[in-house]
């Protein structure tokens, strides 16, 4: 687990740099298959494309800051059973982690999986997007790379990054085998190519590739990128705390869901194959809502959405990734990211649980001990 | 305007919790009457949504009640209850639902008179914090 590389930058053209690593990956011996962010014929948008042919990597764009779903869903369809091919697979942080807990969950195996991730500057909410790549989607990419890795600020050409990536600690590909890094190196120079796995190493050890040292200023760049993250994921969660803190408020908070479970389809957590809130439990009799509407005086249509969300984050806010996929996808712009890594931090604590950490560290639910959680019977002052 | 009694939803294990309610009443031991006995194969199969959908539907609190460890029928299903339950309340608390809605005991068959005390208490407890608004919101 330790071998590190030079990707060398080729006439100053990084996005082709790591296009022409992508192909070495793809053209071993044992790789079938490359999927990777593309840009498609439709080019203001960028979507994972299972690429067999190299020449189709030249549209490949892991740079980009378009992030229209988690791939984490699309790894778990490919690799769910066997498929007898070796996949190479380029991921968001955030993808990774997703997809090392659909890994815990059995809806997915890593074993004919090879992990690309890169050092991630965030992304564009979908809309933004392609507002941002309208004009010129080609270069759009390394216009938004130069400024987002200068800049401190989560704005850039005036459009506001992700709320999701704006408060993502986890900038860094850690669950990656191969981590391809920018942060805290001279980029136009080289990029830093470390294997993480010792099946990496074994892929890296047949791409020619110079060896580096990990330069000094990586550690520091590392550190202060993820500081600030964290301070503003911390002020995030007090604020919506503060106003989500009551029964009343969180319902106020969710009056605009139209209960369209867009925000649990684009979950890669949610992974019920069947769930209940659409089975006929939820069908509920004509006289059942004229009842609740007489119980409180006037009743929301469509009613249950405060139900819906509470036992979303009973399923999810374990494992919750902080992907903000489900804000991506609400129609009425609820911040629902927010409040579902707000609850996600207390539930993860709760269990000392990090989601993606580990495929060796089972999900909460999962498991238990005999002796643990003592305060948790009897009434308070007794056991 | 009359006191306020709260409705309380306890969740009960066949096997244990539920046989102490039955010894409850053919002793004569009184408990309140706000409490709506729902008898379940085991805590194990207490889904949290239940739970959710008492407290959102009317419910002031709610109690889930069974074996004691070592006693589940079904092995662990009293374990693995404690997790969901632990996992709730922390769910619960960020918005604003008072711990005292939600409780886990662990109550043998036998245990007809701690039955009774336990409801007791719960009922006070909930009279003090007041109803649970959660079944009067416009959503
Ligand atoms: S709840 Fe939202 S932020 Fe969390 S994993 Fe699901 S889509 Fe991503
Ligand atoms: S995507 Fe938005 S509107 Fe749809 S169910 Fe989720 S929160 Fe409600
Ligand atoms: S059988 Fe009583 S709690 Fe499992």
């Amino acid at each position: 687990m330790s071998l590190v590389r030079k990707l060398a930058i080729d006439r100053q053209d990084i996005l082709g740099t790591v296009q022409g690593f992508l192909r070495s990956i793809l053209t071993l011996e044992d790789i079938a298959v490359v999927l990777a962010p593309r840009r498609l014929a439709e080019k203001s948008v960028v979507m994972p494309a299972l690429i067999t042919q190299p020449d189709c990597l030249s549209d490949a764009d892991p740079l980009a800051p378009a992030f229209f779903l988690n791939a984490a869903q699309m790894m778990s369809r490919l690799t769910r059973r066997p498929s007898g091919q070796k996949i190479a697979v380029v991921l968001r942080p955030c993808e990774i982690r997703a997809f090392i807990e659909l890994v815990k969950f059995k809806q997915g195996a890593l074993e004919d999986v090879l992990i690309i991730g890169l050092d991630c500057l965030g992304a564009y909410p979908n809309t933004v997007y392609r507002r941002f790549a309208a004009a010129d989607p080609d270069g759009s990419t390394l216009r938004f790379f130069f400024a987002a890795l200068s800049g401190v600020s989560e704005t850039v050409e005036g459009m506001e990054l992700a709320s999701a990536c704006r408060v993502c600690e986890h900038p860094f590909p850690e669950g990656a085998d191969i981590a391809i890094g920018f942060m805290g190196i001279s980029p136009l120079d080289y990029l830093l190519v470390q294997g993480q796995t010792p099946k990496a190493d074994a892929y890296l050890a047949q791409v020619k590739l110079e060896p580096v040292a990990i330069p000094a200023g990586r550690g520091d760049a590392v550190a202060s990128r993820v500081s600030s993250r964290v301070q503003a994921r911390d002020a995030m969660i007090s604020r919506t705390h503060e106003a989500t803190g009551t029964p009343e408020k969180l319902a106020a908070y969710l009056t605009g869901c139209i209960n369209c479970y867009n925000c649990r389809n684009a979950c890669p957590i949610c992974y019920c194959r069947e769930c209940v809130f659409c089975t006929d439990v939820f069908d509920h009799e004509p006289f059942q809502y004229l009842q609740k509407a007489g119980r409180s005086g006037s009743l929301k249509l469509p009613a249950d959405t405060v139900l819906y969300h509470l036992t979303r984050l009973v399923h999810m806010s374990t494992s919750c990734v902080g992907c903000g996929q489900c804000s991506n996808a609400c129609p009425n712009d609820i911040p629902v990211m927010e409040l579902f890594r707000a609850t996600a931090r207390y539930s993860q604590k709760a269990f000392e649980y990090e989601p993606g950490r580990s495929v060796a560290e089972p999900p909460p639910m999962s498991v238990f001990k005999e002796h643990e959680f003592a305060d948790v019977v009897g009434l308070k002052g007794k056991t | 305007m009359a006191e306020f009694e709260p409705t309380i939803v306890a969740f009960v294990c066949n096997w244990c919790t539920y046989t102490a309610a039955d010894l409850a009443g053919t002793s004569r031991l009184s408990y309140p009457k706000p409490v709506r006995l729902i008898r379940v194969m085991c805590t194990g199969m207490v889904d949290p949504q239940y739970i959710l959908k008492a407290l959102l539907e009317g419910a002031d609190a709610v109690l889930v009640s069974g074996c004691h460890p070592g006693d589940c029928h079904y092995i662990n299903g009293n374990f693995k209850a404690r997790r969901r339950i632990r996992l709730l309340k922390e769910i619960l608390s960020q918005f604003g639902f008072e711990p005292e809605r939600l409780r886990l005991t662990w109550i043998g068959a036998s245990d007809g008179i701690q039955f009774a005390e336990v409801m007791r208490e719960m009922v006070s407890q909930v009279k003090a914090i007041g109803p649970c608004t959660a079944s009067r919101l416009a959503a």
